[in-house]
């Protein structure tokens, strides 16, 4: 018996019949020459999430970012009208990398008043324009004014800001958003400032890693002896069951429940945790949002844990019931190896003890990934050896499906599309 | 010259390894150290965990004196270590090979 209701067709996966139920093969993540369609197909196609606003303060604030898997290096800027904007970051004249410091492979951040090429001077605004050329009279019929830096389309939603490298993207974001996550819109993102950014180099496929975090059916044994042991044993016994997902376009949510192993007990935590009032599930004394938007915990679970949002194709949002919340990002950078960014953003603690408890909700977190990371390395060892080629997945492993699925079809798009112009 | 409020000075044996800035700086530590070592300091912590925390909830965040921040990175410390003495028994996250998850930005202090 379910613990938590499922849908009428008795399960999840069955409620969204297009994703089938037999067993799926993980050729995706072990295959480079589909890696290197997933690049123009996906990367190149799809918003792309790549920071916030809040990186962004003021007039000239930038950042810099490379996506090795698009193969594009793009600054994000603040120009002079307050709008955030993206450019390629390349020098019009003979493309030197424009903004970059001492290794041209890693990414910056700044304030500039003007944008200058540091091979022959070439000067940019902070609307692209291309304000000075060195030596101008030299040139040849060069018409400064059709030669600012070349433009990415960027959009904001909730301060999150994306990139499309399309030409001409398909989709508005908000279209592309959909539904389910616009309706997260008025989350108190903006006034979440206080951030713990972490970063890794996964040897895994990027999807791999989304898997990890789109299923919580491996908490209870992966990660069993973070847990104090009755809370372990317990998380053993029953498995986990999720009570609510939900798949809206190319992107999918997976609620937990409520569970507070703090009110289990002092042999459910840790002594460190009653100490510090903080752990995995985060700061145990719940700061006051406000109400909250329709978009979160949008199955209405009570008690209700989390809302794990994926957003296609590689950016995750979780928003969780004690007041903060955490992003994800994947950013392949071969067909089996990955980075992997995890932030974690609190309100600004107004004490210390609250800074402590953020700290014990960090620290756990990054317990938690480490231990995540290093089995994928495993798993994708073991995929290429192609022993096995068909796996199963259970009800709780739903929005893996979905995943794969949603990759395939927007690669099978592509080649489609491809093939129609060839 | 002491590194704690003279409150804590029978913490000050500990200030020097952990009164640590950074979450890299404090992670690379806790690598460095023996199971004992982090037990000793663990130990010392437990006990005085509570007060050390009130005693820095009297201070604003944004006005600290270097010895009451210097509290908060032991404090700090002391939450990374419980990690290795309550659940793993080893410095290092079973499996975690050669894995790293590098902390680039945290908020100060």
């Amino acid at each position: 018996m379910p613990r938590f209701p499922k849908p009428p067709e008795g399960t999840w996966t069955e409620h969204y019949p297009e994703l089938g139920t037999e067993p799926v093969a993980y050729e995706d993540s072990i295959s480079p020459a589909f890696h290197e369609l997933e690049r123009d197909a996906i990367f190149r196609r799809a918003w792309l999430n790549l920071g916030r606003v809040e990186q962004l303060p003021k007039t000239g604030s930038y950042f810099t970012k490379e996506l090795a898997v698009a193969k594009a290096s793009i600054i994000i800027v603040r120009d002079r009208d307050g709008e955030v904007r993206a450019f390629h970051n390349i020098c019009r004249h003979r493309g030197n990398k424009l903004v970059w410091n001492d290794f041209p492979r890693e990414e910056t951040q700044g304030v500039a008043r003007q944008f200058v090429c540091k091979y022959h001077g070439w000067r940019y605004g902070l609307d692209g324009t291309l304000n000075h050329v060195q030596q101008e009279s030299e040139f040849f019929d060069l018409d400064k004014s059709c030669h600012g830096l070349v433009p990415v389309h960027c959009d904001v939603w909730a301060g999150f800001i994306f990139v499309n490298l399309a030409r001409e993207p398909k989709q508005s974001l908000r279209e592309f958003l959909g539904p389910m996550i616009t309706a997260l819109e008025g989350y108190p993102f903006d006034r979440m400032t206080e951030r713990f950014g972490y970063r890794t180099e996964v040897h895994a496929n990027w999807k791999l890693f989304m898997d990890a975090f789109a299923e919580f059916y491996h908490a209870p044994i992966l990660h069993a002896k973070q847990s104090r042991e009755r809370y372990a044993a317990a998380g053993q016994k029953l498995g986990f069951e999720a009570p609510y997902y939900s798949i809206d376009g190319p992107h999918r949510l997976v609620s937990t429940s409520g569970v507070r192993n703090w009110e289990m007990g002092d042999d459910a935590v840790k002594p460190s945790e009653v100490l510090t009032r903080g752990g995995l599930f985060g700061p145990w004394d719940k700061p006051d949002l406000g109400e909250m938007p329709r978009g979160v915990n949008p199955g209405r679970c009570k008690p209700w844990g989390l809302d794990s949002f994926q957003l296609f194709p590689n950016f995750a949002i979780l928003i969780w019931s004690q007041g903060w919340y955490l992003t994800y990002h994947y950013w392949p950078t071969s067909y089996n190896a990955h980075i992997f960014e995890g932030n974690v953003y609190f309100l600004p603690a107004r004490t210390a003890r609250e800074r402590i408890a953020h700290e014990m909700t960090a620290a756990t977190f990054k317990e938690f990934a480490l231990q995540d990371g290093n089995t994928l390395e495993a798993t994708q060892i073991s995929l290429e050896t192609r022993a096995v080629d068909r796996f199963h997945l259970n009800d709780q492993e739903i929005l893996l499906r979905h995943l794969h699925k949603v990759v395939g079809d927007w690669v099978d798009d592509y080649r489609l599309a491809k093939g129609a112009v060839a | 010259m002491t590194m704690l409020p003279d409150e804590f000075a029978d913490l000050e044996t500990f200030a020097g390894k952990w009164c640590l800035a950074t979450e890299p700086a404090r992670y690379a530590t806790r690598l460095a150290s023996s199971m004992p070592e982090l037990q000793a300091f663990y130990d010392a912590m437990t006990p005085r965990a509570a007060a050390a925390i009130d005693y820095c909830d009297r201070f604003a965040l944004d006005d600290m004196p270097e010895a009451v921040v210097n509290l908060m990175y032991l404090i700090y410390s002391f939450i990374n270590v419980s990690f290795s003495v309550e659940v793993w028994l080893q410095p290092r996250v079973p499996d975690s090979g050669s894995a790293y998850f590098t902390c680039f930005l945290e908020p100060t202090p």
